[in-house]
C-alpha cells in the first residue's frame, strides 16, 4: 500500500510527526478556549471549539473519499496538511476574531448565525488540516495502529500538560505561534526525512518548511493578541477617558487586568443598598478575561460602604466574629469587610496566585493600602480543597462572590460546574466552624428567584446530612435589590440574633427572605416584587413538601451535588418553549445561555457527524470481490462510534470526579486529561501482548470486560480512596489519581486501534472513513456528557460508556491475520 | 416637539452628523412628510402590545398616553448609526459604538412611563448614549440634564439634540457619580449607564416623592427594572420590576 510519494520515509519519522502534530492539536484546543473566552463568553468557546472540531471529522470523510490520491503522494500531502495546520492555527484565530459575531445580539440580529457559521468555518480550518494527516498516517500504517495510536495520544497528553505550562510562562499570542511551531516541525519531519528526494524538490521542501516555522514568529502580535468584545466590562471601562490597563497577568487560570481611570474613577459595590450615605471610594477594577469586574479597594480608604451591602449580615448575627475566612479573596473586599467590622484574624483563600500578585503590585504604591500581612493572611488554593484540608475552626466562613473558573479553563464544559455550592462542599464548610458561628454565602439576585431557592434547599441538605433536627432554625436569608445573602448557622439562630438581623434589614432597606419564626408580612417590602416570592419559595423549601413545591415550580431547584455540580442550572425543560416564544418580551434572559448553548452544540454536532459520516458512503464503492469476507459497514459505523462516545464519557466523568479530589481546576486538565491520554496511548502500544494474553478470545472483548470491571469497582472504590486520601499533600494526591488513572486509561486506549487494526487488515478503503467516524462521535460526546450529567449525574455517564463498550464488543470487526505489507 | 420641525431636523442632522449621513438620508428626510412615519406608528403599536402582554408585571395593561405619544414623536432612526437606519423602528435594541446600545423601544418607553413624568419636572440622567431616552424625556419634562462618559458619544449627542431642536436638554461629558448639583433635586432619575450599585449622591439628588430607573442586565438584554421612590417624608423604597409576560411561577392559574 506504500505509494510512490512515501518512498524512503522513515517510520518512526511519520509516528514522531503523528505525535508532534497531536500535541499541537491538544495544545491549540486548550489555548482556544482561552482566547475565545477572552474575545467572547467561555458558553461560546466551548460551542465554536466543540463545532470547529468537527473538522476531523470532515477530514476523516475527505481521505476516505480521495484516498488513492493523497495516499500515492503520502510524504507530500501529510507535510503540507501539517504545515497547514502550523500557519493556520495562528491565521484562524487572527481572522475570527476580526469577525463582527456578538453573541449578545444573536437573539436580535438576523446576520448573527451567519457570522457564527463563519466562525466555525473558519476555526475548523487547522483542525482539518491537522486531522488530514492523522487520517492519512491511520490509513498508511493500519497495520501498526497501536503504536501510531500511541504517538497520538501520547502527544496528545503531553500537548495538554505542556499547553497549562505555556500559559503559565507566555503571553497568549506566543502560546499561538508555539502552537503553530509544533505544526510546522511536524510537517517538516515527514517532508525532509531522509532519502529519495531530488535535491531541487528537497531544496523546495527545505524552504517550506522554513517558511512554515517563520511564519507564526513573523505575524505581528496585535492580530495574535485576543480583544475583548466591545461589549464586555474590561471594554467599557476602557472607553472612558483616560481610563487604562496599569497591570495585567497571564495564566491558566485567566488573564488579569487592572483598569485605573483618574477622570472617571471606577466604583464597585454590588448591590449597594439604597439608604447608604457614602459609595465605595474611587477603586482600581479587576476584569478576568477582560470581564466578570470586580474591584481593587485600597485598605486606608472610606469603608463604610462595606457596611451597607448584603455580605455584612452575618457581622451582625454575632458578637464580633474573631476569627473569619474569606472564600475569594479577589481584589479584597470581603477581607477588609472583616477588617473593617471588627474581625481578628483573617484567613483570605484565593485560587489564582495572579490575583494576589495582581493586587500586590497595584497596592504597593501607596503605603498602607495593602491589606496583606499583620492579621491577614493569604492561602493560594481552592476554597474546598482548603477547607477540606484543614483542621481549624472559624467564627465566620464568608462565601464571596466568586463563580467557577473551572469551565473557562478546560473549556470542555458547558456550563458552570461548581464545586462550591453543593451538598458535599457546604458539609465540607460547616464542619469548620467553631461553636456558634455562621457560614456566609452571597450571590447575585436573580428574578423570578430561582438560584437563591436552590441554595437553600442545598444548604438544608447539607444541615440534614450533617444530622441536623431542624435545619429550617439554622437558616436565614435576605435580600437587597442585587444580591442575596445566605446564612447557616453552627447551631439554631437564637433571638438576640434574629433581632440583629431584622435591625440590619431594616437599616439597610434589605428584604427578609427567611429566618426562624418569619412572618410572611414581615416579607417583601423595601424592595418589592409582585408578590413574595422569594419568602414564599424559601418557606416551601424548607417546609414539609420541597420536592411537591418544586415540581411545580417553574424553574429546577433540586439540590447541587457533586455528582450533579450544576448550580446555575436552573432550567426546566418545560418551561423553555414559553420563554422562548417571549424572547422579544423580555423572556430571553431568563434562558440560560449554557443550557442553550449545550442543546445547539449537540444538535449542530449531531447533524454535522451525520451528514460526515453518510456522504463519503455514497463515494465509497461497495467493495469488490466476496462481500462476505468484508465488514457489514453498519457494523463498522456503530463500532467507531461506540469507542468515540465512550471513551469522552469515561474520560469527562473521571475529570469532573479527580477535580474534587485533587482539588484544582487546573489539574484535570493537568493530571486527569493529560495523564488519561499518555495511559490510554501506553494501552495503544500494547495491543499485541494483549492480544497474545487474551489466547483465543477477542482482545476488544477482553478490553471491554476489562474496562467495566475497573470503571464498576471505581464507582464503589473512589469516594472510599478520595475520602482517606484528601488530606494528604498535592504530590501525594497527584500520585494517587495517577496509579488509579493508569489502569482506566491504559485499557481504554486498546479497543480503537484493535478494531483499527482488525478492519484495516480486511477493508482498508474503510480505514479513514472509521477514522472520522470515531472523531465525530467523540466532538458529539463531550456535549453529550455534559447534557446527560445535567440531567441525572456524573455516574450515570459513566454507566452509559460501558453499556457503549459492550455494543462495541458485539459489533467488533472480526479479528483478521495480520495484513499483508 | 413639532413634526415640521422634526423633518427640518433631520435634513440638517443628515447633512452634518457623522452619525446619519448619506444623500439617501438627505433626499429621504428631505420628502415632505416623513418617510419613517409609518415605522413609528408601527413601532409604537408593537411597544402597546408588549405592555398589553406584561401586565401582570408592570401592575397595568397600557402605558401613559404621553409617554406614547412621545415614542410616536422621537424620529429614533435619526439616533441610530446609519447602516441600522432600516432597523431603527423594530422593537429591539441596536448598537451605537463604544460597547453601548439604544434600548429596545419596549423597555425606554416602561422606564419612561415608571418616572410618571410630568410637564414641570427637572429630570437628571446619567448615560447619556445616544441620547435617545433624553429626547423622549425632553418630550415629557421641563428640562433634562444628562451626563455621558465617553466624550465623543457626549459630543455627538449635543449635536444631534441640538439640530433635533430640543433646547431643554443639557449634555455633559464626564463623570456622572455625583449628580449635577447645580441642577438638584430631580423630579426623575435615569441611571442608563450599567452600574453594580446606584450611587448614593443620586439618591440625595431625588426631591421627595420622585422616582429614579435602573435598568438591570447586559447591554441587550434588560433583565429588570429596578425603580426606586423616594416618600414625601424621605424614606426611599424600591419596586423590581420584571419586564416580561410569565405566567405563575408555580404553575397553572
Amino acid at each position: 500500500m506504500t505509494g510512490e510519494g512515501a518512498r524512503g520515509l522513515s517510520r518512526p519519522g511519520v509516528f514522531a510527526a503523528v505525535a508532534l502534530l497531536s500535541a499541537g492539536v491538544l495544545g491549540y484546543e486548550i489555548l482556544l478556549a482561552r482566547l475565545l473566552a477572552i474575545v467572547h463568553w467561555h458558553h461560546f468557546a466551548y460551542m465554536i471549539i466543540a463545532v470547529a472540531l468537527l473538522g476531523f471529522g470532515a477530514a476523516g470523510s475527505l481521505v476516505a473519499v480521495l484516498q488513492r490520491p493523497l495516499l500515492d503522494r503520502f510524504r507530500w500531502t501529510f507535510g503540507s496538511a501539517a504545515l497547514g495546520f502550523g500557519a493556520g492555527a495562528p491565521l484562524a484565530f487572527a481572522l475570527a476574531q476580526s469577525l463582527p459575531f456578538n453573541a449578545l445580539e444573536i437573539a436580535w440580529d438576523r446576520a448573527q448565525p451567519g457570522w457564527l457559521f463563519a466562525l466555525y468555518l473558519v476555526l475548523s480550518l487547522p483542525f482539518l488540516s491537522a486531522a488530514l494527516a492523522l487520517a492519512l498516517a491511520f490509513r498508511m500504517h493500519a497495520a501498526r495502529a497501536g503504536a501510531l495510536y500511541r504517538m497520538d495520544l501520547v502527544g496528545a497528553g503531553l500537548g495538554a500538560l505542556g499547553m497549562v505550562f505555556l500559559l503559565d510562562a507566555l503571553a497568549l499570542a506566543d502560546a499561538l505561534r508555539v502552537v503553530g511551531g509544533l505544526g510546522a516541525a511536524s510537517g517538516g519531519i515527514v517532508l525532509l526525512s531522509s532519502g529519495g528526494l531530488r535535491r531541487l524538490v528537497r531544496g523546495g521542501a527545505l524552504l517550506a518548511v522554513a517558511a512554515g516555522l517563520a511564519l507564526p514568529a513573523a505575524l505581528p502580535d496585535h492580530w495574535l493578541r485576543p480583544q475583548p468584545s466591545p461589549y464586555k466590562g474590561l471594554s467599557l471601562a476602557l472607553t472612558a477617558p483616560d481610563a487604562r490597563i496599569v497591570a495585567e497577568r497571564h495564566g491558566p487560570l485567566g488573564w488579569i487586568a487592572a483598569v485605573e481611570s483618574p477622570r472617571v474613577p471606577f466604583r464597585h459595590a454590588p448591590g449597594l443598598s439604597l439608604m447608604a450615605e457614602v459609595g465605595p471610594p474611587a477603586q482600581t477594577g479587576l476584569f478576568t478575561d477582560g470581564g466578570a469586574p470586580s474591584a481593587i479597594t485600597p485598605a486606608d480608604a472610606d469603608l463604610r460602604y462595606l457596611e451597607a451591602e448584603t455580605a455584612a449580615l452575618p457581622y451582625h448575627l454575632l458578637d464580633r466574629p474573631s476569627r473569619v475566612l474569606v472564600l475569594g479573596a479577589g481584589g479584597g473586599a470581603e477581607v477588609l469587610r472583616a477588617l473593617h467590622l471588627g474581625a481578628r484574624a483573617v484567613d483570605a483563600v484565593e485560587l489564582n496566585p495572579e490575583v494576589l500578585a495582581l493586587v500586590r503590585d497595584v497596592l504597593a504604591d501607596a503605603p498602607g493600602a495593602s491589606w496583606e500581612g499583620g492579621t491577614v493572611h493569604t492561602h493560594v488554593a481552592d476554597a474546598r480543597s482548603f477547607a477540606a484540608r484543614s483542621s481549624e475552626q472559624w467564627d465566620l466562613i464568608q462565601i464571596a462572590l466568586v463563580d467557577s473558573f473551572s469551565a473557562a479553563a478546560a473549556g470542555v464544559h458547558a456550563l458552570d460546574e461548581s464545586l462550591l455550592y453543593t451538598v458535599e462542599a457546604l458539609g465540607v464548610f460547616l464542619d469548620r466552624l467553631a461553636p456558634g458561628g455562621v457560614l456566609a454565602v452571597t450571590r447575585w439576585l436573580k428574578l423570578p428567584p430561582r438560584d437563591s431557592l436552590k441554595l437553600l434547599w442545598t444548604a438544608r441538605e447539607a444541615l440534614e446530612a450533617r444530622g441536623a433536627d431542624d435545619p429550617a432554625s439554622r437558616l436565614a436569608m435576605i435580600r437587597g435589590w442585587k444580591t442575596t445573602t445566605l446564612v447557616i448557622g453552627a447551631r439554631s439562630f437564637e433571638r438576640d440574633a434574629i433581632a440583629g438581623l431584622r435591625a440590619f434589614a431594616a437599616a439597610q432597606g434589605f428584604d427578609l427572605i427567611w429566618h426562624p419564626g418569619i412572618a410572611e408580612g414581615d416579607a417583601n417590602r423595601r424592595n418589592r416584587l409582585a408578590a413574595p416570592e422569594f419568602h414564599r419559595g424559601a418557606a416551601a423549601i424548607l417546609g414539609p413538601d420541597p420536592e411537591g413545591f418544586a415540581a411545580r415550580y417553574k424553574f429546577a431547584l433540586r439540590p447541587a451535588t457533586d455528582d450533579r455540580p450544576f448550580f446555575f442550572h436552573t432550567l426546566k425543560w418545560s418551561t423553555l418553549p414559553e420563554l422562548l416564544a417571549l424572547r422579544a418580551q423580555g423572556g430571553l434572559p431568563l434562558v440560560e445561555w449554557g443550557f442553550v448553548i449545550l442543546v445547539a452544540t449537540l444538535v449542530q454536532g449531531a447533524i454535522a457527524a451525520a451528514l460526515l459520516i453518510l456522504l463519503p458512503l455514497l463515494a465509497l464503492r461497495a467493495p469488490r470481490g466476496a462481500a462476505a469476507a468484508k465488514p457489514a459497514r453498519w457494523r463498522v459505523a456503530i463500532f467507531f462510534a461506540s469507542l468515540g462516545l465512550a471513551f469522552l464519557f469515561v474520560e469527562i466523568a473521571f475529570m469532573q470526579r479527580f477535580a474534587v479530589f485533587l482539588g484544582h481546576p487546573l489539574y484535570a486538565i493537568a493530571v486527569v486529561l493529560a495523564g488519561l491520554l499518555v495511559f490510554a496511548g501506553l494501552g495503544a502500544g500494547a495491543i499485541d501482548r494483549l492480544a497474545r494474553l487474551a489466547g483465543g478470545r477477542p482482545p476488544i472483548t477482553v478490553a471491554a470486560a476489562g474496562i467495566a470491571l475497573v470503571v464498576g469497582a471505581y464507582l464503589g472504590l473512589l469516594p472510599w480512596v478520595f475520602e482517606a486520601a484528601q488530606g494528604w499533600p498535592v504530590a501525594a494526591r497527584i500520585a494517587v489519581a495517577l496509579a488509579l488513572l493508569g489502569p482506566v486509561g491504559f485499557l481504554l486506549g486498546m479497543p480503537f486501534p484493535l478494531g483499527l487494526r482488525a478492519l484495516g487488515a480486511r477493508a482498508p478503503a474503510l480505514v479513514p472513513w472509521a477514522w472520522g467516524i470515531n472523531a465525530c462521535a467523540s466532538v458529539v460526546s463531550a456535549a453529550l456528557a455534559t447534557f446527560i450529567a445535567l440531567h441525572v449525574g456524573f455516574t450515570p455517564v459513566l454507566g452509559c460508556a460501558l453499556v457503549l463498550y459492550a455494543v462495541a464488543a458485539a459489533v467488533q470487526p472480526k479479528a483478521a491475520a495480520e495484513a499483508p505489507r | 416637539m413639532r413634526p415640521t420641525v422634526t423633518a427640518l431636523a433631520a435634513l440638517a442632522l443628515a447633512a452634518l452628523l457623522p452619525f446619519a449621513a448619506g444623500p439617501a438620508a438627505i433626499s429621504a428626510a428631505a420628502a415632505a412628510d416623513d418617510p419613517f412615519a409609518d415605522a413609528r406608528a408601527a413601532m409604537v403599536r408593537a411597544v402597546a402590545l408588549d405592555a398589553e402582554q406584561t401586565a401582570v408585571w408592570i401592575g397595568k395593561s397600557a402605558l401613559a398616553p404621553r409617554v406614547m405619544e412621545a415614542m410616536g414623536r422621537v424620529p429614533r432612526h435619526l439616533f441610530v448609526p446609519p447602516e441600522l437606519q432600516s432597523l431603527a423602528y423594530e422593537n429591539r435594541p441596536l448598537p451605537i459604538g463604544y460597547g453601548q446600545t439604544i434600548s429596545q423601544p419596549y423597555i425606554v418607553a416602561l422606564m419612561t412611563d415608571l418616572l410618571a413624568p410630568e410637564p414641570g419636572d427637572m429630570a437628571f440622567e446619567l448615560g447619556t448614549g445616544s441620547a435617545y431616552q433624553a429626547a423622549v424625556l425632553a418630550e415629557l419634562v421641563a428640562e433634562v440634564k444628562t451626563i455621558e462618559i465617553v466624550p465623543p458619544l457626549a459630543t455627538n449627542a449635543a449635536r444631534r439634540l441640538e439640530l433635533l431642536g430640543y433646547d431643554n436638554v443639557e449634555v455633559r461629558a464626564g463623570d456622572g457619580y455625583h449628580g449635577w448639583p447645580e441642577h438638584a433635586p430631580f423630579d426623575v432619575i435615569v441611571v442608563t449607564a450599567a452600574a453594580s450599585h446606584v450611587p448614593p449622591p443620586l439618591i440625595a439628588q431625588l426631591r421627595p416623592g420622585g422616582r429614579m430607573v435602573i435598568p438591570v442586565g447586559s447591554p441587550f438584554l434588560t433583565q429588570q427594572l429596578l425603580l426606586v421612590e423616594k416618600g414625601t417624608d424621605g424614606t426611599v423604597t424600591s419596586r423590581q420590576i420584571l419586564p416580561v409576560i410569565f405566567v405563575p411561577l408555580t404553575g397553572g392559574h
